[in-house]
């Protein structure tokens, strides 16, 4: 608390002339978005708005996380491993030849074990596992996310309003978010996607409605923590609208855990994606880890011992949700100095 | 505080001063979890109607997908699920047979929908039983020896297999499970059997049959404990770490009692209450854990019945079990909430 103040006590006691700022405050936005370099010289600077010191102030606070991140050195493997990951998705067509993923151009035999032409072996139909885990990681990838990004939004959006207005409506609110915190969220997910046409866009809609709960009571409980601070209240006094309130005071202090608790919520939605596609209710026609241990299943693949066919993407689905699993635990400990040391 | 308490919290709050003055406050307790149970009950049974018969647009046509169906035999189907009555009535009439314990026919099977989850539920309740059991055991010895000397390498590696356990799909290790241990890989012979809860050729008699049942159920109740243990094992951890600087542990070390004996009597049953009401929170996980686990091992519960139904799909039977797997878990939290309260007068209810 002590190095966020200081750049208010510098603006109440900055009677020297903004020389040196002078040059930098047409990019004042930018130097508080890139923190190591412009926290230095932007604190001696005088005459700045207090948007601008807001900015700046966010970007001290990150820097200090990001060094508190970095020295946590399960995080930093976690991060690293899905760097690693999310490149090698992206690059996947240019890197490979999707047409091997086409069953009527596949010339191996079937169930073929590893060898120098075929790494990891081949499927059923005779196709690379090489080739289909790594482009099964972007549909495994992709949906993860998105569904990550529905059910935060909506868990955000829940809990934010239930401790903004109170009253009744928290009561509601509340009370929707505790029976589907009950429902067991796979039952009710695997009904969803049952009545729904099969697809990646229904998988998505299934997972983002069934795992918001926890974020929404996570959000709440942070939402009732800032709203009872003394800035909220001037603000209130000066005439702000809800809408203000909400937008410029609430979020910014609750979206870091929103943001901690997003990287957990991957790591539950890349399971929920593999388990979907595994019971058969994903996309038929894309290749997913889900789908891939699916037909292994179907095949005989396991009791043919294929055990190349086995590994690769449920490895792939580990390293993703352990590596996600990582990053938000070490993110949280920032987020949560009580943590520190446990 | 007080003005940034909400509403059901501040209700916790005033419960909890009657219950020290008086016996009124317990009893409002109970009656507004019940309530609660009530309200999440009939919002199950309300989206029991609207998943199944109101979402999908016309239910016969998303059960006979991707088959060559006849235009007669789709309107018997429809006159056969009373989907060409009026949507009120075919809600009163669905409201009534859900009271009545009648959960429809099932297309597939062609028999009452109660009837198949009656058969099926017993062999789940036998997997799920005896698998969080199991874990309970293990969750709470591990997170007892994590906590008692933390930061020690015991408790690292304990920790560490407990997040990549958690990070393990269900039907994936199941997979490899089956695979290694009832196919055999290399040296590894087939040990147990590959699926199902009996074998045909069991000698008559009751010890064989039980002996026969134990055999089928090792490697689906391993697969299971893998997946759920570790919720325990972090829960216990963190709360006797919270327990670990309370006065009474240093009174009951300074009367000179034995490092083991202060965490047997004083330590874990402080730190086991959070556990206890946990079990019937999780069941909800165990409810998801059995679908993949009999699905992998061909157990003949509700998760397998579910999952059968699906590539149906027959959408009364998975109509029936979704009633019943949630109003299970619904009613087990009621369990716990009540229990939370019962064992441990200083949790205030939230």
């Amino acid at each position: 608390m002590t190095e966020t103040r200081s750049p208010s006590d510098d603006g109440v006691s900055a009677g020297r002339p903004a020389g040196s700022g002078g040059a930098a405050s047409g990019g004042v936005r930018q130097g508080g978005a890139a923190p190591g370099g412009a926290q230095p010289g932007g604190s001696r600077e005088g005459r700045r708005g207090p948007r601008a010191i807001a900015w700046a102030r966010r970007g001290q606070a990150f820097a200090k996380g990001w060094a508190s991140f970095r020295s946590q050195r399960a995080g930093l493997v976690g991060l690293i491993a899905l760097a690693v990951i999310a490149l090698l998705a992206v690059a996947a067509p240019l890197l490979t030849d999707a047409s091997g993923l086409d069953v009527t151009q596949a010339t191996a035999d079937r169930l073929e074990p590893p060898s120098m032409r075929y790494w990891l072996g081949t499927d059923e139909n005779g196709r690379s596992v090489l080739l289909l885990t790594w482009w099964g990681a972007r549909i495994s990838l992709l949906v993860g996310l998105a569904a990550t990004v529905l059910s935060v939004g909506i868990g955000t959006l829940v809990g934010v309003l239930a401790a903004h207005f109170g009253g009744v409506t928290s009561a509601m609110l509340m009370r929707i978010t505790d029976f589907f915190l009950v429902v067991p969220s796979l039952v009710l997910a695997i009904a969803l996607s049952t009545v729904l046409a099969r697809g990646v866009g229904t998988i998505v809609l299934a997972i983002g409605l069934t795992a918001w709960p926890t974020t929404a009571r996570l959000v709440r409980a942070q939402t009732l923590a800032v709203e009872a601070r003394p800035y909220i209240e001037r603000a209130k006094a000066l005439g702000a609208g809800h809408g203000h309130l909400i937008g410029s005071h609430v979020l910014p202090g609750v979206l870091p855990l929103v943001f901690a608790n997003t990287t957990l919520a991957v790591a539950s939605a890349v399971i929920a994606e593999s388990t979907l596609s595994f019971l058969g209710l994903g996309d038929p026609t894309q290749v997913s880890w889900g789908a891939m241990l699916k037909s292994a299943m179907d095949t005989g693949a396991v009791t043919g011992g294929a055990w190349w066919y086995l590994l690769p993407p449920g490895l792939g689905i580990v390293t993703v949700v352990l590596a996600f699993t990582l990053c938000g635990r070490a993110l949280e400990t920032v987020l949560n100095p009580r943590l520190r040391g446990r | 505080m007080s003005d940034v308490l909400a509403p059901s919290e501040s209700l916790g709050d005033a419960q909890d001063s009657e219950g020290r003055s008086g016996g009124g406050g317990l009893v409002r307790y109970v009656a507004s979890k019940i309530a609660g149970a009530i309200t999440s009950l009939v919002l199950v049974i309300l989206l029991g109607f609207f998943l199944f018969r109101v979402l999908p647009g016309d239910p016969v046509q998303t059960m006979t997908r991707g088959r060559a169906v006849s235009p007669e035999q789709i309107a018997e189907l429809r006159e056969r699920f009373g989907l060409d009555l009026p949507l009120w009535q075919q809600f009163l009439d669905y409201l009534f047979g859900v009271l009545r314990g009648d959960l429809g026919v099932s297309y597939f099977y062609s028999r009452p929908v109660s009837d198949l989850i009656a058969e099926r539920f017993w062999p789940t309740v036998l997997l799920a039983g005896s698998a969080t059991i199991l874990a309970v055991l293990l969750g709470i010895w591990l997170g007892t020896r994590s906590a008692w000397r933390h930061g020690s390498r015991f408790d690292k590696t304990a920790t560490g297999v407990a997040l990549t356990l958690w990070s393990v799909p269900t039907f994936w290790l199941g997979l490899i499970v089956l695979m290694v241990f009832a196919v055999g890989v290399g040296p590894i012979p087939g040990m147990f059997p590959t699926g199902g809860i009996t074998s045909p050729d069991t000698p008559p008699g009751v010890i064989p049959y039980v002996l026969d049942v134990a055999h089928h159920l090792v490697l689906p109740c391993i697969t299971m404990v893998a997946v759920i243990f570790a919720q325990y094992q972090m829960v216990m951890r963190s709360s006797l770490l919270e327990e670990m600087g309370a006065d009474y542990l240093t009174t009951a070390r300074a009367k000179g009692l034995r490092d083991d004996l202060v965490r047997r009597r004083h330590a874990v049953p402080n730190a086991m209450l959070p556990t206890v009401t946990l079990i019937f929170l999780h069941l909800g996980l165990v409810v998801s854990g059995a679908i993949m686990v009999e699905t992998v091992f061909s157990w003949p519960g509700l998760g397998l019945l579910t999952y059968q139904a699906l590539d149906v799909p027959d959408l009364p039977l998975l109509q029936g079990t979704f009633i019943v797997l949630a109003g299970a878990v619904v009613a087990m939290n009621l369990v716990a909430d009540l229990l939370y309260r019962f064992l441990d007068p200083r949790v205030r209810a939230s």
